[in-house]
C-alpha cells in the first residue's frame, strides 16, 4: 500500500450528497480481475455522454480545477461494497477524500488503499466550497500525524478522526493482511477453543 | 447489564483486541462471487500465500453471468473472462464453487439460505454489501471490500471496529397487499439512506415476528440502503423450522444442539442500545420510491415531495431531474414499460408464489416488457416443479435462468436509457439498472400488477 503522510494540493469540489459507489464507478466497468485502470472510467456516467463526448459541466471535465484532494457532500461512497470506487479514485490521482460524513464499507476500502477519508463538520465542509468556489487554486494541506486538515488561505482547520491502528498503516504503508497473518497462533486457538 | 443479541454473536467471535479499539473477528462462513474476488486470490499469489480455509469458503457466479441460455459460452468477453478466472481461482486454491450449469448456482444471498449454509449465530462475510441478508437469521452478516476477501481468505479474520447497535421496532399487523418489502422502503423513507451508517441494525417487533424467513430476509437485505452495517433478527422457531433439514445444516443431535444454543440469541430485556425507533405496521403502505437512492420513498397514496431533510436542494433536484419527475406529482397512473422481478432482495420461491398467484389468468398489459428472474437454479426448479412457470410464460413474462441480472447494469440484463422499471431489487442509483435507466423500487405485488396494468396503481384495489 501507498503510504500517505503529508499532502499539500487544491482541491476538486463535488457538493453533493449521497454519492454513491455505482455513481464513482458503473458496475459494467467491474468486470477486469486486476486493479488497475479504473481511474478512466471514474465517474464515467457523471463525467461522459453516451458518445463518449465529456460533459462540460462536470467538475472533473473543467480545467480551472485539479488537485489530490476531493471534497464531497455528505454520504460519500454509499451503496456497493465495490472496492473498485476506491481503486478508480486513487487511480485518478486523488489520495484525500473530505466530506461530512462517509459510509462505513466505502470507508474501509479507502483505508486499506492508502485513500485517507477525512470526516468534518457541516460548517467547515461548507467553509471550503465557498473557499473553493472563491479561488480554485485554493490549497488544503494534511498531516496524517498530527490529524489536521488545514485550509492555507485562511488558516482554518480541524483536528480529525483516525484509528491509532489505522493511522500506523497509512504511515508506513502497511496493511491489515500483513498484522492479521501474524496471529495466526491466535487464530488457531480461537478455533480449537471452539470445538 | 444484560447483552443484546449482537453483542452475543459478536463477542463469540473475538480473536483478539488490537491497541485503539478494532478487534480480530473470526469469520464462519465466507461466500465469494467472480465480480470481487479476483483480485483478492491475486494478491495471495503475490504474497505466495494460500487460502487458510478453503472448506469455509464457497463460491458461486450470480453478478456476471446471462440469465438466457447458460449452457453457452458467456457471449461478451470480460464476462466470460471473469466467471472462467472464478473457476480457475476456487480450482487453484480448493474452494468450493457451484458455478454456471451447477444445480445450486444462484445470487450467493439466495443459495447460503437455501442450502442451509446460513445458521443463526454465524459470522459470514462476503464482497457484496447485501451480504446483510443473512442476517435474518441471527447470524452477523456485513458486505466487505477486495481487501478484506483477501484478508479472510487469507487468515479467516477480519480486523474491525465495533459497530454501534440500534433496534428497530415495528408492532402490529400489516394490512393485505403490504409486504415485508414495504415495511423496509418505509423505514429506509423514515430514516433516510445515511440514517443507520456506523451502525448494526435489530430488527424487532410483532410484525418482524409473524414475518416469513424469506419476508425477514427482504427487511435485512436492505439494512445497507439506509447505511447500515448490517441487520438482524433473534432467531426463533421459524428460523429452526426453515433450517431443519437443509442440505449444509446439522442433522439430528447436532441439530437439537445447535438449537439450544441458537435459542440464547436474543438482545436481553434489559440490553442497551445507542438508538431505538418504534413503527406501526397499520401506518405502512405499499411503498415506491421516487428518486436515485432508497431513501427517496413515499407510499402509493402519497405526492412527490419538495425537498427531503437530509438533502440539499442540488441534490434533490438533481434527482427528480434524472427521474423525469415532479414535487407534487403522484406516481399512480404514471406508465410504466420495464418490470423486474427478481435479484437478492425478492427472487425468492415465496415472491415468485405470490406474483404467480396474483396475474394467473391475467396479461402483461402490450407496452411492458416484465421479466421474473429466479434467484437461483433451486427457486427456478422448485417454480417449474410447482407450475409456477406455465403462469409467468402464459401472462407474458420472460421467465429467466439464476442470475443478479438487472438489479445492477452489469450483465446483459439493463433496462434502455429514460425508461422507467418497477422494479423489486433495492436500488435505484442513477444508471443501477443501464446507463439512463429509471427505477422505482417496489414489491414484488406492486410490481406483478404494474406488469398487468402497464401503469402505477394502488395493488390494494386489485385483491
Amino acid at each position: 500500500m501507498e503510504k500517505i503522510e503529508l499532502l499539500k494540493s487544491s482541491c476538486i469540489p463535488l457538493p453533493i450528497e449521497d454519492v454513491d459507489t455505482d455513481q464513482i464507478i458503473p458496475a459494467r466497468f467491474l468486470k477486469a480481475t486486476t486493479k488497475e485502470g479504473f481511474g478512466e472510467n471514474l465517474f464515467r456516467d457523471w463525467r461522459y455522454n453516451r458518445d463518449e463526448t465529456p460533459k462540460g459541466d462536470f467538475v472533473l471535465n473543467n480545467s480551472i480545477y485539479g488537485g489530490r484532494i476531493l471534497v464531497a457532500g455528505k454520504n460519500f461512497g454509499c451503496g456497493s461494497s465495490r472496492e473498485h470506487a476506491a481503486w478508480a479514485i486513487h487511480d485518478y490521482g486523488i489520495r484525500v477524500i473530505i466530506s461530512s460524513f462517509f459510509a462505513d464499507i466505502f470507508k474501509g476500502n479507502a483505508l486499506n488503499n492508502g485513500l485517507l477519508p477525512i470526516t468534518v463538520d457541516d460548517s467547515f465542509l461548507d467553509h471550503l466550497f465557498k473557499e473553493i468556489e472563491k479561488d480554485p487554486n485554493v490549497e488544503v494541506e494534511v498531516s496524517v500525524p498530527a490529524q489536521k486538515v488545514t485550509i492555507l488561505s485562511t488558516g482554518e482547520s480541524r483536528s480529525f478522526e483516525l484509528d491509532p491502528y489505522k493511522k500506523m498503516c497509512l504511515i508506513n504503508g502497511y496493511d491489515d493482511i500483513d498484522y492479521l497473518l501474524s496471529l495466526k497462533d491466535k487464530i488457531q486457538a480461537f478455533e480449537l477453543s471452539k470445538t | 447489564m444484560g447483552k443484546t443479541l449482537f453483542e452475543k454473536v459478536w463477542e463469540a467471535h473475538v480473536v483478539d483486541s488490537v491497541e485503539g479499539g478494532m478487534e480480530v473477528l473470526y469469520i464462519d462462513q465466507h461466500l465469494i462471487h467472480e465480480v470481487t474476488s479476483p483480485q483478492a486470490f491475486q494478491g495471495l499469489r503475490d504474497r505466495k500465500i494460500s487460502v487458510a480455509r478453503p472448506q469455509r469458503t464457497l463460491a458461486t457466479a450470480d453478478h456476471n453471468v446471462p440469465t438466457k441460455d447458460q449452457h453457452l459460452p458467456i457471449r461478451e468477453e470480460l464476462s466470460r473472462k471473469q466467471v472462467q478466472k472464478l473457476v480457475e481461482n476456487c480450482d487453484e486454491f480448493g474452494v468450493t464453487l457451484y458455478g454456471l450449469g451447477h444445480p445450486y448456482q444462484g445470487i450467493v444471498h439466495v443459495i447460503g439460505p437455501e442450502l442451509g449454509i446460513t445458521q443463526p449465530g454465524m459470522t459470514i462475510v462476503c464482497g457484496d454489501s447485501h451480504t446483510s441478508t443473512h442476517g435474518a437469521f441471527g447470524a452477523i452478516a456485513f458486505g466487505i471490500g477486495t481487501s478484506q476477501v483477501e484478508q479472510v481468505l487469507a487468515t479467516q479474520c477480519l480486523l474491525l471496529s465495533r459497530p454501534k447497535k440500534m433496534r428497530i421496532n415495528v408492532e402490529g399487523k400489516l394490512a393485505k397487499g403490504v409486504l415485508a418489502k414495504d415495511i423496509i422502503l418505509y423505514i429506509i423513507s423514515k430514516l433516510t439512506a445515511a440514517g443507520g451508517t456506523g451502525y448494526f441494525i435489530e430488527y424487532a417487533g410483532s410484525a418482524i415476528r409473524d414475518l416469513s424467513m424469506e419476508g425477514r430476509m427482504t427487511i435485512c437485505n436492505m439494512s445497507i440502503e439506509m447505511g447500515a452495517r448490517g441487520g438482524m433478527i433473534a432467531p426463533d422457531k421459524t428460523t429452526f423450522d426453515y433450517v431443519e433439514g437443509r442440505e449444509f445444516a446439522p442433522k439430528g443431535e447436532a441439530f437439537e444442539k445447535a438449537k439450544d444454543y441458537w435459542s440464547t440469541l436474543y438482545s436481553d430485556e434489559d440490553a442497551q442500545f445507542d438508538k431505538e425507533y418504534h413503527f406501526k405496521a397499520e401506518d405502512i403502505e405499499p411503498m415506491l420510491t421516487y428518486g436515485t437512492n432508497p431513501g427517496m420513498g413515499i407510499k402509493v397514496t402519497d405526492s412527490i415531495p419538495s425537498g427531503s431533510a437530509d438533502q440539499g436542494e442540488t441534490s434533490f433536484k438533481k434527482a427528480l431531474t434524472y427521474m423525469g419527475l415532479h414535487s407534487g406529482e403522484h406516481l399512480v397512473g404514471h406508465g410504466i414499460n420495464y418490470v423486474f422481478i427478481g435479484s437478492c432482495t425478492n427472487s425468492r420461491i415465496e415472491d415468485l408464489r405470490l406474483v404467480a398467484e396474483f396475474i394467473k389468468g391475467k396479461k402483461v398489459a402490450q407496452n411492458v416488457n416484465a421479466m421474473v428472474v429466479p434467484g437461483s437454479q433451486q427457486v427456478r426448479k422448485q417454480a417449474r416443479a410447482e407450475g409456477l412457470d406455465q403462469i409467468f410464460i402464459e401472462a407474458g413474462f420472460d421467465f429467466r435462468e439464476a442470475g443478479c441480472s438487472a438489479c445492477l447494469g452489469m450483465n446483459e440484463d439493463k433496462v434502455p436509457a429514460g425508461e422507467y422499471c418497477v422494479s423489486t431489487s433495492n436500488r435505484n442509483f442513477e444508471g443501477r439498472q443501464g446507463p439512463g435507466a429509471r427505477t422505482i423500487l417496489a414489491s414484488p405485488l406492486m410490481a406483478a400488477v404494474t406488469a398487468i396494468e402497464g401503469k402505477i396503481v394502488d395493488i390494494r384495489e386489485y385483491l
